[in-house]
C-alpha cells in the first residue's frame, strides 16, 4: 500500500511538471501517445494493424501528437514496468494492444491517475483512467463460417486457436455455427496453439489439420504461416487472411480475410484527449462501426457465394441478421438460446462453451 | 600471421578481462549497428548502460533491475554447479513453471485464509515442484543411463502443458468470469511476495538469491561437496578413485538446481508476476544458462551477470520505447555480447602469437 502512494505522490508531481496544461478537461495542445505490441510490427497481422492504427493518429494530427511504441512485450510482470517507464516518460496517453496485459494495465493505471489507460479486449476498469475496446471480430467469422461451409469438399473445416479464451471460443462457434447453417454435414476441428504470434508453431497447427483432412482453415493466431501452409497443398486447402488482409496470398489460398481497423477508434480516442470531451468508456463495434472489415473476397469463390458472403456482411451490417441467433444448443445439448433470440453480449463476452455439433473440448 | 597457443595454465588475467573487453567489443559493434539503423549510437549506448542506473528514472528502474536479475541469479547459481561437474540441466525453464504451479496451487488451497504459515508453506511447495520435476530426467539418467540433456529440455514442453491447464482449469479464477488465469496474489495479502522496502524492487526471491549466491560460494569453496562437484568437472576418473558416486553427484545437482529453479518460479509468480497465466514462464530459465557461462560459473559472477543481463533488457527495453529502435536490434545487441564474451573467452587458455610469413 505504501509503494503504491509513494509512486502516486511522484507519478502526480510528474504528471502536472509535465503537461502542465492544468485540467484535462480543458484539452490538450499536445498528446504523447503509447502503444504496447504483443508481437513485432512485422508479424502481418494483430500488432501490424494496432500500429497502423497508430500511424492513422499521426497522420490525422501531425505535429500535435508524439507516437512511442514498444514490440513484442511479454504478458506479465514485464508489461508493468513497460508501462510504468511509459507512464514515468511523460505518455498521456496508453494502449495496451493484447487480453494479456489486463492486470498489468489497471495495477500501472491505479499508480497514474493522470494517464489515460486504454486496454483492448478486456474487461477490467478498475480505475477511471482505464477504458476497454474490442472489435465484433465473431461478425466477421461469420462471413468466414459461411464460405467454410460453401467450399469444403471433405466436410471438414479447421480453426486454429490461440487461448482458451472468450474472444477465441465465441469465434470459433460463429465460425461453426454459419458453416453449419449452409452445409449440415460440416465437421470442425480446433487444435489450440497457445500463442498469439509463433509462426513455427502454427504453421505446425495447420498442418495437423490438413492431415486431418481439412480443406478450410482459419486461424486467430497473428502470422501468416498457416497461410504459407496451405499454399503448399496446390490449391486443395484454402484460408483466410487474419488481423490483417494478407493479400499476399490473394492469388494462392486466401480467399477472404477480417481486418482489424482500429485506425478511427485510436483517431477518436486521441482527438477526445485534444478537445477535452475524453472520456473512461468501453467499446465494442463491429463490421457496421467499421472496426471490423472484410477483406476482398477473392475470385477463387464462385460468383454465387460471393454473393451471399456479402449479403450475409451487408445483413450483419445493418444490423438485421446477428450471427447468434436461437434456436442454438450448447455442446451437452443444454438449450442456450430460444428460437428467434439474439445473443446477449454478456453471454458472448463470458463465452467458456461450445455450441452443439462440435467435438473436442475446451482446454480446461 | 596469427597462431593461438595454448598456455600451460588459464590466465588469471584474461579470467577477469574476458567480460570487461566483452563488453567494451559490444558496444563498439553495436554502435556500429545502431549507426546503420540511423540513430545516434552514443545516445543508444548511453541509454541502455547508463540510464536505468543513474538516468531520470533510475529510482523506479534501479529496482527493476533486482527484479529482473533475481529469477536469472537464483537459477543460474544452481545450474552452475551441475554444469561444473559436467551434468547438463537444460530444462530449468521447465523445474520453474512447475515451481510456480505447485506453490501457487498450494497458496491457493488455502484462499481466503490469513495467516502467517501460507507463504513459508508456498516456498516449500515451490523448492518441491521444481525438485520433483528434475528428479525425473536425474532418475532415468541414474537407472537407465538417459541422456539428461534431453530429458530435461523435452520436459519443459511438458511443464508448459500443465501450466496451460492450471491457468485454464484447476488454478483458474472462479471470479475471472470463465478467462484463463489464476487469482492475483497482489490481492490475497498471505500469499503475496511483495517489496519488503518500498521501492527497492527487493522482494523475497532477490534475497534468497543473494542468499543462495552466498551458500554456493562457501560450498564450493569449503564444503567437501563443492570439492566433489570441482572434481567431477575437471577429472572425472580421479573423482572415482577418490570415492565420488557419479549417481550420487548427479541426483545432488540435478535437485539443487531444480529446486533453487522451482523457488525463482515461486517467487515471480507471487510477486512481478501476480498470477499463474498460460503464458507466465518468459525464458528465465534458458537465459539463466547464459548467465551461468557469462559468470564464469562462479556464484559472485553469475551475481554480476545476472545483474548485467537484466541491464541490457531494461535498457534495451528503453531504448526501444525512446528511441524507436526494433525489438530485434536489441536482441542482436544482447546476442553481440555472448559472442563477444565466447569469443574473447578464448584467451584465457590460449595466447595469440604473431608469426613472419615464412618464418621458421
Amino acid at each position: 500500500m505504501l509503494r503504491r502512494t509513494l509512486l502516486t505522490t511522484a507519478a502526480l508531481g510528474l504528471g502536472l511538471a509535465l503537461s502542465g496544461t492544468g485540467a484535462m478537461a480543458a484539452g490538450m495542445d499536445h498528446v504523447k501517445a503509447c502503444f504496447v505490441y504483443v508481437g513485432p510490427i512485422g508479424d502481418g497481422g494483430w500488432t501490424f494493424q494496432h500500429h497502423q492504427g497508430a500511424l492513422a493518429v499521426q497522420e490525422k494530427f501531425g505535429d500535435k501528437v508524439e507516437l512511442q511504441w514498444q514490440e513484442s512485450v511479454p504478458e506479465g510482470a514485464d508489461a508493468e514496468r513497460v508501462l510504468t517507464q511509459m507512464a514515468l516518460g511523460g505518455c498521456n496517453v496508453i494502449f495496451t494492444t493484447s487480453f494479456g496485459y489486463m492486470d498489468a494495465t489497471n495495477a500501472v493505471a491505479a499508480k497514474f491517475p493522470d494517464v489515460k489507460f486504454e486496454h483492448a479486449t478486456g474487461f477490467k476498469r478498475d480505475s477511471a483512467n482505464v477504458s476497454t475496446y474490442n472489435a465484433r471480430f465473431y461478425e466477421g467469422r461469420a462471413v468466414e463460417g459461411l464460405i467454410a461451409g460453401r467450399m469444403t469438399k471433405s466436410n471438414k473445416i479447421g480453426y486454429i486457436g490461440s487461448f482458451p479464451i472468450p474472444e477465441v471460443v465465441m469465434g470459433i462457434n460463429s465460425y461453426y455455427l454459419n458453416a453449419k447453417k449452409v452445409n449440415p454435414n460440416v465437421e470442425l476441428s480446433v487444435v489450440w496453439a497457445f500463442t498469439w504470434f509463433d509462426p513455427a508453431k502454427e504453421a505446425d497447427a495447420a498442418k495437423a489439420l490438413i492431415d486431418q483432412g481439412v480443406d478450410v482453415i482459419a486461424s486467430h493466431t497473428d502470422s501468416t504461416a498457416p497461410l504459407a501452409e496451405a499454399a503448399k497443398t496446390e490449391g486443395k486447402v484454402i484460408g483466410f487472411g487474419q488481423a490483417s488482409d494478407m493479400s499476399e496470398y490473394k492469388d494462392g489460398p486466401r480467399v477472404t480475410s477480417i481486418i482489424d481497423n482500429w485506425g478511427p477508434y485510436y483517431v477518436e480516442r486521441v482527438g477526445a484527449l485534444l478537445d477535452g470531451t475524453y472520456e473512461q468508456k468501453d467499446t465494442w463495434a463491429g463490421i457496421a462501426g467499421g472496426e471490423v472489415l472484410i477483406g476482398e473476397i477473392s475470385a477463387s469463390v464462385p460468383a454465387e457465394v460471393k454473393a451471399e458472403a456479402e449479403k450475409l456482411r451487408d445483413d450483419i451490417a445493418a444490423g438485421t441478421v446477428h450471427p447468434f441467433t436461437g434456436p442454438i444448443n450448447k455442446q451437452d445439448g443444454s438449450a442456450w438460446l430460444a428460437e428467434g433470440a439474439t445473443a446477449p453480449d454478456g453471454d458472448l463476452l463470458g463465452m467458456n462453451f461450445y455450441v452443439e455439433g462440435i467435438t473436442g473440448d475446451i482446454p480446461q | 600471421m596469427l597462431r593461438l597457443e595454448k598456455r600451460p595454465n588459464p590466465s588469471k588475467f584474461w579470467l577477469y578481462a574476458t567480460p570487461i573487453v566483452a563488453v567494451i567489443l559490444t558496444m563498439i559493434a553495436g554502435g556500429i549497428m545502431f549507426a546503420l539503423l540511423g540513430k545516434n549510437p552514443f545516445a543508444v549506448i548511453q541509454t541502455i548502460f547508463w540510464d536505468p542506473l543513474f538516468g531520470k528514472f533510475a529510482y523506479y528502474l534501479r529496482g527493476q533491475l533486482l527484479v529482473k536479475a533475481g529469477p536469472l541469479v537464483l537459477i543460474a547459481v544452481g545450474l552452475s554447479l551441475g554444469f561444473r561437474a559436467g551434468i547438463w540441466n537444460i530444462g530449468a525453464e521447465g523445474q520453474y513453471i512447475m515451481g510456480a504451479v505447485f506453490g501457487a496451487a498450494v497458496g491457493l488451497a488455502a484462499f481466503p485464509t490469513e495467516s502467517r504459515w501460507i507463504f513459508p508453506a508456498m516456498i516449500v511447495a515451490g523448492a518441491f515442484g521444481g525438485w520433483l520435476w528434475a528428479m525425473i530426467p536425474a532418475i532415468l539418467k541414474t537407472r537407465l543411463n538417459t541422456n539428461e540433456i534431453l530429458v530435461s529440455l523435452m520436459l519443459v514442453y511438458v511443464a508448459q502443458t500443465i501450466l496451460a491447464m492450471a491457468a485454464t482449469g484447476f488454478l483458474r479464477n472462479p471470479e475471472g468470469m470463465g478467462f484463463p488465469g489464476s487469482r492475483n496474489f497482489s490481492s490475497f495479502p498471505a500469499a503475496a511476495n511483495g517489496e519488503l522496502f518500498v521501492g527497492t524492487g527487493l522482494h523475497w526471491g532477490v534475497v534468497t538469491a543473494i542468499a543462495t549466491v552466498i551458500f554456493a560460494y562457501v560450498l564450493l569453496q569449503r564444503h567437501l561437496m563443492g570439492f566433489q562437484i570441482k572434481l567431477a568437472g575437471q577429472a572425472p576418473r580421479a573423482a572415482r578413485f577418490h570415492g565420488v558416486s557419479p549417481n550420487r553427484l548427479v541426483v545432488m545437482c540435478m535437485g539443487i538446481s531444480g529446486a533453487l529453479a522451482g523457488l525463482a518460479g515461486l517467487f515471480e509468480v507471487t510477486g512481478p508476476a501476480g498470477q499463474i497465466t498460460i503464458d507466465f514462464n518468459v525464458g528465465y530459465g534458458f537465459t539463466a544458462i547464459i548467465v551461468a557461462f557469462l559468470g564464469r560459473l562462479n556464484p559472485l559472477g553469475i551475481m554480476l551477470a545476472g545483474l548485467l543481463m537484466a541491464l541490457t533488457y531494461i535498457g534495451g527495453e528503453m531504448a526501444s520505447t525512446n528511441l524507436g529502435l526494433p525489438a530485434a536490434a536489441i536482441q542482436a545487441f544482447q546476442g553481440m555480447l555472448l559472442f563477444f564474451l565466447l569469443g574473447v573467452d578464448v584467451l584465457t587458455n590460449y595466447r595469440i602469437r604473431f608469426m613472419m610469413m615464412g618464418g621458421r
